[in-house]
């Protein structure tokens, strides 16, 4: 009878030891995007795609983290969002949410991820607010910022004689926020902003704010806007000879699933700010081709948003790993302050103590059609910033984590 | 330069045109609302689908057929059109006798579906649809730059609402349309075909939302989405319009698309809401509409 107890207990000990070794450790992962509206196709399903693949890649590389990744449509609203975000956090045991297209949803969520101690990986929402004024503890923001597109296109374009602005802005936080980073770097670059008119999110006719910019006689008529409301607005002003009249437009965030349903035509000419592009280097490409299989849809091209979600979900996940488990969600994101990133589509990224991640960006320009070889040649490059300089210093941002 | 609170008058005239362009389109399109609900009492409110059916038919035909816009604003509206009379046969004839909300559960879920399926294969970051070489550059009429195309989205809006107002109003075939919705046996009995009529109506104010998704695809983006955002807009029009009123609906899209276009001049962060603040306030006072024969 002893002699059992004994075996058995030894037997006990070494599975013990055993698991000890191998620590399982689950985390579940939400991609909370625009599925259906006007960012869809800048993120939606290609961000969901991008962080199955992060799921998968990483589960290769660790046997003993078991990642899971959920989906939904915030349809831009920020009150279907913080339902959403609520539910995933208390009910489905989500542990990180990404992307989150669409500043005002994303700023909505912050404050229910800290109350739930949660991580929040933005690669989506553009306002520099996010990790200014408005910062948490619980968030991290890859990929760009309202303050990163102003001062790359904005400083460049005015550098380039386009002194007076007029701007077309989205009539939420993302809008404004990129309309003030951008006068702001206008003004201090020599150049003068003629006026501006805000404009109701998703509006499919531009004809009568296009006027507008047209009779103030800016040389330049800024888009503070994103998406289906940028390629509306180039659609048009072409329409109503802008053009012609002497007057460009400086797209201030432009994703290059915009230009592709632009056309060169249209598009051509164009300057901007990225992060990513899928034809950087055989880096990016290849990741492309493999995200191309995982999405699964004919003639799509990955934007930086997503990139930045197969980029930062990656790096979540080995902070996790470093932590031990993914329940706290402060805990987690003071680690990635920490550590320092490396991946084919972004180089070297860095996370401040602001919850900004800092990676080079780069101005790109968009080619005529007799300059491009195939469906997917789009840009050229046309200057690189790097990283600690692309970002807004740390001490400007009045975010209240930042000690003096 | 004169102005009026201070935009100067010139500036005040383009957008004054800008917005009969853009009422254009809600004319159109609550015309084929009207006649339906005139004429069929059914909400129908799979009509934004189907204009974005008819934007994407014209895509198409263009990218798989080589057809390009003038046939397409012939060939769209039939196909289209056809779609709407296979719809009512199969689905709506069953509804007729019943509640209205029926009607409207029905086609908001068949909009759903159609949406649906279109944003599946095309993307929602828009297809590209050029202007027709004819109808390119425009005139510069002092006070502002006109497209060509606009000009002639406002020409072929007033001659086709009005076309349909007098068909509807004067001939026969329109009056014996009106009293088979009033008194459908008694029509029935002097030898109308009354079911083929109404299915010809369906399908005929489906053709116009076509019509108007052809006319639309070269300027606005012909994505999935057009239908969907256009739709809520159109039915205040054609509430403020009176619901079974032609002349109501060709008025009030006309009216509402200049005083959106002066919203967007004086306040424009309220373009988006100013006309259901019109509806709300002409509900208050007529229920029945501006124009509406209905209490």
């Amino acid at each position: 009878m002893l002699k059992w107890k004994v075996g058995l207990a030894a037997l006990a000990a070494t599975l013990v030891c055993g698991a000890a070794n191998a620590q399982q450790i689950n985390v579940k992962i939400g991609v909370l995007t625009d599925m259906a509206s006007l960012y869809a196709d800048d993120t939606g399903l290609g961000s969901v795609a991008a962080a199955n693949l992060a799921a998968k890649d990483f589960m290769k590389g660790h046997p003993n983290v078991k990642v899971e990744v959920v989906s939904a449509d915030h349809q831009n609203k920020p009150d279907v969002a913080t339902g959403i975000a609520s539910k995933w956090f208390d009910v489905d045991h989500v542990d990180m949410i990404t992307d989150v297209p669409t500043s005002s949803v994303a700023l909505a969520l912050m404050p229910v991820a800290a109350q739930k101690n949660k991580a929040l990986i933005y690669s989506g929402p553009g306002s520099s607010d996010i990790t200014g004024s408005k910062c948490n503890a619980n968030t991290v923001h890859w990929t760009y910022d309202t303050w990163m597109l102003a001062n790359g296109t904005g400083k460049a374009i005015v550098k380039n004689g386009g002194d007076t602005w007029f701007f077309i802005t989205a009539d939420y936080a993302f809008g404004h926020a990129l309309e003030r980073d951008t006068s702001a770097v206008v003004k201090a670059n020599g150049g003068k902003v003629l006026g501006a008119v805000s404009v109701p999110i998703n509006n499919s006719d531009f004809s009568s704010f296009l006027l507008q910019a047209q009779q103030s006689k800016a040389k330049i008529i800024g888009l503070a806007n994103a998406g289906g409301d940028t390629i509306n607005a180039i659609k048009q002003g072409a329409e109503f000879g802008i053009a012609a009249g002497g007057q460009k437009f400086a797209g201030l965030l432009i994703f290059a699933p915009d230009i592709k349903a632009l056309g060169l035509k249209a598009a051509q000419g164009l300057m901007f700010t990225e992060t990513f592009y899928w034809d950087m280097n055989d880096g990016t490409r290849a990741w492309t081709k493999r995200w191309d299989k995982e999405r699964n849809a004919p003639g799509k091209l990955p934007s930086m948003n997503m990139a930045g979600v197969y980029s930062g979900t990656l790096a979540y996940l080995e902070a996790v790993v470093a932590v031990g488990s993914a329940k706290d969600g402060k805990a987690v994101v003071d680690k990635m302050k920490t550590m320092s990133f490396k991946d084919p589509l972004f180089g070297t990224t860095t996370v401040r103590a602001d919850g900004r991640g800092i990676h080079p960006a780069y101005l790109f320009e968009v080619k005529k059609p007799e300059e491009s070889k195939g469906p997917g040649d789009l840009y050229k490059l046309r200057a690189t910033i790097p990283a600690d300089e692309a970002f807004r210093p740390l001490k400007d941002g009045g975010c209240p984590l930042v000690k003096g | 330069m004169a102005t009026i609170f201070g935009i100067p008058l010139m500036a005040l005239f383009g957008q004054l045109l800008i917005g009969l362009i853009n009422g254009s389109f809600y004319a159109l399109l609550s015309l084929g609302l009207a006649v339906i609900f005139g004429m069929l009492n059914i909400i129908n409110f799979a009509h934004g689908a189907l204009y974005m059916l008819g934007a994407v038919t014209a895509y198409l035909l263009l990218n798989y057929a080589g057809i390009g816009y003038w046939p397409a604003l012939i060939i769209a509206p039939i196909v289209i059109g056809v779609l709407g009379m296979v719809i009512e046969r199969l689905l709506l004839q069953w509804l007729y006798k019943l509640d209205h909300l029926y009607g409207l559960l029905l086609t908001f879920g068949l909009a759903l579906i159609l949406e649906g399926v279109a944003r599946n294969y095309l993307g929602t970051a828009g297809l590209p649809y050029s202007l027709p070489d004819s109808l390119r550059g425009g005139h510069n009429l002092g006070f502002m730059y006109l497209p060509n195309y606009r000009a002639w989205v406002i020409a072929v809006s007033l001659v086709v609402c009005f076309g349909t107002w007098f068909a509807i109003e004067r001939t026969r075939l329109g009056a014996n349309l009106r009293a088979a919705t009033e008194n459908p046996t008694l029509v029935r009995a002097l030898g109308i075909n009354v079911p083929r009529m109404i299915t010809l109506t369906y399908g005929f104010g489906v053709a116009l939302a076509a019509f108007a998704g052809v006319m639309a695809a070269p300027i606005y983006n012909v994505s999935p989405n057009m239908g969907s955002e256009l739709i809520i807009v159109v039915f205040a029009v054609v509430v403020i319009g009176g619901m079974g009123s032609i002349l109501g609906a060709i008025f009030s899209g006309f009216g509402l698309g200049v005083v959106e276009g002066l919203t967007k001049v004086f306040y424009p962060e309220a373009s988006s809401t100013v006309i259901f603040v019109v509806m709300a306030v002409v509900l208050l006072v007529r229920p029945g509409g501006l124009f509406g024969r209905r209490a």
